[in-house]
């Protein structure tokens, strides 16, 4: 990956695009150049593009192969592996933190047996301790308590589905977006102060919070795809500068009255109006808020976008290889502004579940670390639209879990997130995985050569 | 390349294993224990809980001196003691709520940041206690109980003190971020500096704040100690001997500066501020002139047995000079090169503060 880089745009590229070809038509020879693109990157000849092609293309191109080994080699099956074998590793390391483990370890050759079993005791716990706090907790008064961990999964899993599509929809166009975290922020500012600034009827005023949001979020990558596209500066340096940016800016907002407290000089704002937050679906019991079904439907939106639209259709020709796109009559500094401030306004969206829907107020923390673990998001989910709302489910069920590992087991919290990014190193790298697993198709069939081909695909793509 | 990476790993495999072999060859030859003999802990039914901001209770700042006050409660009272550090801000009402589940009863929340969840959750549980550190309440919350500090009154003594040792006539201050906790440490220093130069008819000044316009010299963190170094030999060249730094470990980076420019012959000092640095920050001891201290750990200890006996009340806990809430730590290695004089000015001082004779103001200052 580190080694490809896309080519650099200059200005005058941007502006000479002089061919007259209809949408259409254009699209028919785009499809035509990208489908022989695709198989070209895929080959490892040459790489047009910074993103991992197991990150745009949601599959990995591999030639004739039995069903059963498919089925073991598959992406599928290697998620799952790799969620495994983070356990198993995490599991061993809660058991090291844990006091009886390491009581029973000072006595190990006398009555190894309880060694082994405070190992399996602290691991296990801690497991279901985390299942009950982000799926169902049997130990619940009523039915309601009792689903209230799968609604809090729900809850933050919002901001980091939302925030996720941005990211793994500029991965598909071939940009590495890292500013999501930024354009939460600048959405969070914007949609805070309509929230609690301006006083207006019930449903208008989320509405426009709700729009403040997204344009918000929007305009901020949308600026990064404008550098882009007139100058060529690479987007991962402009969207890591535009976080600092965007960062440092809501600290000294912060510190300017008209965005603190009346008679308070806390960097905190005001609480936003009731007709400002989105509604709880399900009663004031859960945190669960209308942003949730709106994550739903911007993943709809998303996949419609990529999968059904012509403008989708121009990202992932674009993000297959610029050069050809261009060439077949794509507008390719179009589409870079475009993908960028769609990005932007999903990632806008989480802006407005933080402050409209949890927080309610607006603080230097409002965007967490939703922009970041948005990438990762993304990249668990292959950047397919339900790829990526599955991969935040499960991460907001790993955050939800997180509180009652900690209360329970006294499991420290950064244990919790040791297992996370251990899931995400072997999903990031499956050829780690299948060596594990013994799964490595070269490792069994060295002497083939098409075998070795797809080894060497696997591995640049990790 | 196959290969080798095949073999790296089973080098690198092996390698592990006979570590972690040895590793439990030399510790794990010990008798296994008989069965029954487990140790109890104290027989208090109760629960003493906290909740800490994102800066978890490793922060060397308020999380982590309220977290060993609630420690200390639970070895001294015999107390249970539940903890759990939030991530981000959307952690606090989670976190909370599970506190009040797991039946605490006084839950302790760390930082205005915490304020409008404490709140809330106080609002739905009427029945559970909860103390809040270093925020007040506009309007006072019958089972909340805030635990704020007039840290200026401390720090008017570190700023006359400074003013009285400096040899160049300039000292300095910076903070982490700037918010009512930091600038209040802030405040009072600039206004004891002002205090001795009225007294006295000199003109010591004072780099990295000014008092009036609110505004002065800020890290941007609490983290990057490299700031806070920069930001030291920056007013180290313009002349000030003694820094202050309300950064938290940030100071550690003022530290650092002023201990290279002390082994480089020159004569400087360091004020330390939440604990006695001479104890938390030995590194800096041969510079450690004085510290304003914040007890934040005995404050919520006292609140803690206050509520086990019963006698739980909202009215804000202000740690002053009166009450030994806020001090100026003892010299230690500096105490013989404080002049007699200045130390019986600083303690008239302190007896004025405490008398109301001297009013140390702060735009920070607890209103309560």
């Amino acid at each position: 990956m580190s080694e490809q880089h896309p080519p650099k745009r200059t200005a005058g590229e941007g502006q000479g695009d002089t061919q007259p070809a209809k949408p259409h038509q254009a699209s028919l020879a785009a499809e035509e150049t990208a489908a022989v693109v695709s198989v070209d990157t895929a080959g490892g000849a040459m790489g047009p593009s910074a993103v991992p092609a197991s990150a745009q293309s949601g599959q990995l191109p591999g030639g004739p192969d039995t069903l059963l080994r498919k089925i073991f080699t598959g992406s599928g099956m290697v998620s799952v592996l790799a969620v495994f074998l983070a356990l198993v590793i995490g599991g061993l390391l809660i058991a090291s933190t844990d006091t009886r483990v390491a009581s029973t370890a000072g006595y190990f050759f006398a009555r190894p047996a309880d060694f082994l079993t405070a190992v399996w005791n602290a691991a296990t716990r801690s497991y279901i301790a985390l299942f009950q706090g982000a799926v169902f907790n049997p130990r619940g008064n009523s039915v309601a308590a009792q689903f209230a961990p799968f609604m809090e999964t729900l809850t933050i899993a919002t901001p980091l589905i939302t925030a996720g599509l941005g990211v793994a929809l500029a991965f598909r166009a071939g940009l590495f977006n890292i500013g999501a975290q930024g354009q939460i922020i600048v959405a969070g500012i914007l949609a805070a102060w309509v929230g609690f600034a301006l006083h207006l009827p019930l449903g208008l005023h989320l509405l426009l919070v709700l729009v403040a949001g997204i344009v918000g979020g929007a305009l901020w990558g949308g600026l990064v795809g404008v550098l882009k596209a007139r100058t060529g500066a690479h987007e991962v340096i402009l969207t890591i500068m535009f976080n600092y940016i965007a960062l440092y800016f809501l600290r000294y907002l912060l510190n300017t009255p008209a965005f603190q407290r009346p008679g308070e000089s806390n960097p905190i704002s005001p609480i936003l109006d009731p007709s400002a937050v989105y509604p709880q679906i399900f009663g004031s019991q859960y945190r669960l808020h209308l942003g949730f079904v709106l994550a739903i439907g911007a993943t709809v939106l998303v996949w419609w976008l990529l999968n059904r639209s012509t403008v989708g259709f121009e990202f992932r020709a674009v993000g297959a290889n610029p050069k050809a796109a261009q060439t077949a009559g794509i507008n390719v500094s179009r589409s870079t502004i475009l993908v960028m401030a769609i990005a932007g306004g999903l990632a806008g969206m989480s802006g407005v579940a933080q402050v409209a829907g949890t927080e309610k107020v607006l603080t230097d923390g409002v965007a967490a670390t939703y922009g970041f673990d948005a990438i990762t998001v993304a990249l668990l989910g292959r950047s397919t639209p339900w790829g990526t709302f599955a991969a935040g489910l499960l991460f907001g069920a790993f955050r939800a879990g997180a509180v009652q590992m900690q209360i329970q087991t006294g499991t420290p919290i950064d244990i919790v997130q040791v297992v996370q990014s251990l899931i995400v190193l072997f999903i990031a790298a499956p050829p780690l995985v299948r060596a594990v697993f013994g799964l490595n198709p070269r490792r069994k069939k060295p002497v083939r050569a098409a075998k070795s081909t797809k080894a060497a695909t696997t591995g640049g793509a990790a | 390349m196959t290969s080798l990476r095949a073999r790296l790993k089973r080098g690198s495999i092996a390698g592990l294993a006979t570590v972690s072999a040895s590793a439990l060859l030399l510790t794990a030859c010990g008798a296994a224990p008989e069965p029954g003999s487990t140790s109890s802990a104290g027989a208090s039914d109760y629960t003493g809980c906290i909740v800490s901001d994102s800066g978890g209770f490793d922060d060397q700042s308020f999380n982590q001196s309220s977290y060993e006050g609630l420690k200390k409660a639970e070895k001294d009272l015999g107390i249970k003691v539940n903890q759990v550090e939030s991530k981000t801000n959307n952690d606090f009402e989670p976190n909370l709520r599970a506190m009040v589940t797991a039946g605490c009863d006084l839950t302790v929340t760390v930082g205005f940041l915490l304020g409008d969840a404490t709140k809330a959750q106080a609002a739905a549980n009427p029945d559970s206690h909860f103390a809040i550190i270093d925020f007040g309440y506009e309007t006072p919350i019958s089972n909340v109980k805030p635990i704020i500090y007039d840290t200026a009154q401390a720090a008017f003594m570190a700023g006359y003190l400074a003013a009285g040792t400096t040899k160049t006539g300039t000292v300095a201050t910076f903070g982490g971020i700037k918010i009512p906790t930091v600038t209040i440490f802030m405040d009072g220093y600039a206004d004891g500096v002002k205090y001795y130069n009225e007294k006295k008819g000199k003109d010591v000044k004072l780099l990295g704040w000014n008092k009036d316009a609110q505004d002065g010299s800020f890290t941007g963190d609490f983290e990057k100690q490299d700031v806070g170094k920069q930001l030291t030999r920056n007013f180290l060249d313009q002349g000030a001997d003694i820094v202050m730094p309300v950064a938290g470990p940030v100071g550690k980076g003022a530290g650092a500066a002023l201990q290279e420019a002390k082994n480089a012959g020159k004569d400087v000092k360091l004020i330390w501020v939440d604990s006695d640095g001479f104890l938390t920050a030995p590194d800096y001891k041969e510079i450690m002139l004085s510290s304003v201290m914040k007890q934040m750990g005995e404050a919520v200890e006292t609140v803690v047995k206050e509520d086990k006996d019963g006698k739980f009340s909202n009215t804000p806990y202000v740690g002053t000079l009166a009450n030994d809430g806020v001090q100026l730590a003892p010299f230690h290695d500096f105490d013989s090169q404080v002049p007699a004089d200045l130390k019986s000015e600083l303690d008239q001082i302190k007896k004025d503060i405490v008398d109301g004779k001297l009013k140390v103001e702060s735009a920070a200052s607890p209103k309560a």
